[in-house]
């Protein structure tokens, strides 16, 4: 399979790159790790006129603790995420997520941002950034802007992107000490979308009481979906197999799967329902070793 | 529209003018006739493709050769040296870790990387290893026992025994 023909630009700089955006405008897609967009274009899904390759951008991949965040460059690629110790030791949910991403290859070229900006409630780290309340970096003419993430996915292949902007970082604010996250996805087989996931943060005080929680769920809505009420129902009490199993519940009914070849709507909402309570439990467990 | 490229493969260096949609593994077969690289789904799921671009693996299916510019590549080709088997053609050899064979050369740019980072690896880290490569023919345990080899024999200690294990 061979993509339609295409015109092929490698800007040296974000300046250059936003220009040429602007200048094709509709015509123009944005190449990243293109582990999404190259198999959309070999099958002429996607049939874009220019590709605007960010990759020999310099300063869009790194991942750095500052100023209370941990801010990582959208060009960071999966593989540096899963081996980073930064990451690991902050939010051992990156190590979850990026084992269940693919395949070692496609991680070595697939990057966060090109996950996130893709927009497809089947890719794992929105709900992961659900969870773990990120916020990302758009940077465009008029430089750039922040994007909570419960505002940035609009709906299949939609984000709040807007024609001309790049994803150029994710910030994740850094939680206090008593907080653990956790990420698990349901799959047939490696590389394959998710049956059902689940991102879960959990902070819990010295009083045992839960002073917050982010549960993000993939693959079982039309878009990446916050698990609000289940949220609701762990905060500000301690955390008990009543309100574990609320949470599981809430989120169970709260989600719209549609049946396909993974399984019946009645059996990702029992999914979903499964790995609320044991990703709930794990979070916990490494909020209580943290 | 044409452009041109400069790439390193295999240590040589070549300067090729490529259409935009050229995808890497077809640079590497049919402009450089280097066939080790196999083309089998097509979709960046089973690995035959699988090359080193700086040292990492990717599959090669899913790459465009323009994103090779000033890139160094490393395929099949080039693990033998002087006709000498690398540790892990040696293991994969000794261990029957292949049946047909397609799947191969994929494996062992895979592996390479992986005992690169990973000098020491587990069954665990092995299997997840390759988990972007499909065999179907081995089972994969002659094949994860093919790396056990090369990892033990690049470290310098006692080969693991060759004999099949029946279970």
């Amino acid at each position: 399979m061979i993509p339609q023909s295409f015109q092929y630009e490698s800007p040296g700089t974000l300046e250059e790159a936003i220009k040429l955006l602007h200048q094709y405008g509709e015509e123009a897609k944005i190449l990243s790790g293109g582990h999404s967009l190259i198999p959309m274009m070999k099958l002429r899904f996607a049939t874009p006129e220019v590709l605007v390759d960010i990759n020999n951008i310099p300063g869009l991949s790194h991942i750095v603790e500052e100023n209370g965040k941990m801010k990582i460059g959208g060009l960071t690629r999966e593989s540096e995420l899963e081996h980073s110790a930064a990451l690991a030791k902050i939010f051992p949910i990156f190590k979850d997520v990026t084992k269940l991403i693919a395949d070692p290859q496609v991680r070595n070229r697939g990057t966060i941002g090109g996950n996130l900006a893709h927009g497809d409630a089947a890719n794992d780290h929105p709900a992961v950034m659900l969870a773990l309340n990120a916020t990302v970096i758009a940077t465009g003419a008029e430089g750039s802007r922040e994007i909570p993430i419960d505002e940035f996915f609009f709906g299949f292949y939609s984000t709040a992107l807007q024609f001309g902007e790049i994803l150029t970082e994710i910030q994740i604010p850094i939680p206090p000490t008593g907080t653990g996250s956790a990420y698990h996805k349901l799959e047939r087989k490696v590389g394959d979308y998710a049956t059902a996931g689940v991102a879960v943060q959990i902070t819990i005080g010295d009083d045992g009481i839960v002073k917050a929680a982010g549960i993000g769920l993939t693959n079982v809505n039309p878009t990446p979906l916050r698990a609000v009420r289940s949220e609701q129902a762990l905060i500000g009490k301690p955390l008990t197999e009543h309100s574990i199993a609320e949470a599981a519940l809430y989120a169970s009914e709260d989600c719209s799967p549609s049946a396909d070849l993974r399984g019946s709507e009645e059996y990702k909402r029992a999914m979903v329902a499964v790995l609320v309570k044991r990703m709930i439990h794990e979070a916990a467990n490494r909020a209580s070793n943290n | 529209m044409l452009k041109e490229i400069t790439v390193t493969v295999n240590g040589e260096k070549h300067t090729l003018e490529v259409e935009p949609r050229l995808l890497l593994v077809h640079m590497i077969r049919e402009v450089l006739n280097l066939t080790g690289t196999h083309i089998g789904c097509d979709t960046s799921s089973c690995g035959a493709c699988t090359i080193l671009m700086d040292g990492k693996s990717i599959k090669s299916c899913t790459v465009l050769a323009v994103q090779a510019n000033g890139k160094s590549l490393t395929t099949i080709e080039a693990v033998a040296v002087n006709g000498e088997l690398s540790a892990l053609q040696e293991g994969f050899k000794e261990n029957h870790g292949l049946h047909c064979g397609f799947c191969t050369p994929g494996m062992i740019m895979r592996a390479t990387e992986l005992l690169a980072n990973n000098p020491n690896p587990t069954e665990e880290e092995i299997r997840w290893g390759i988990s972007g490569n499909l065999c179907r023919c081995t089972g994969y345990n002659n094949i994860v026992k093919a790396v056990i080899y090369a990892g033990a024999k690049m470290r310098g200690e006692e080969l693991p025994s060759t004999e099949p294990q029946f279970v």
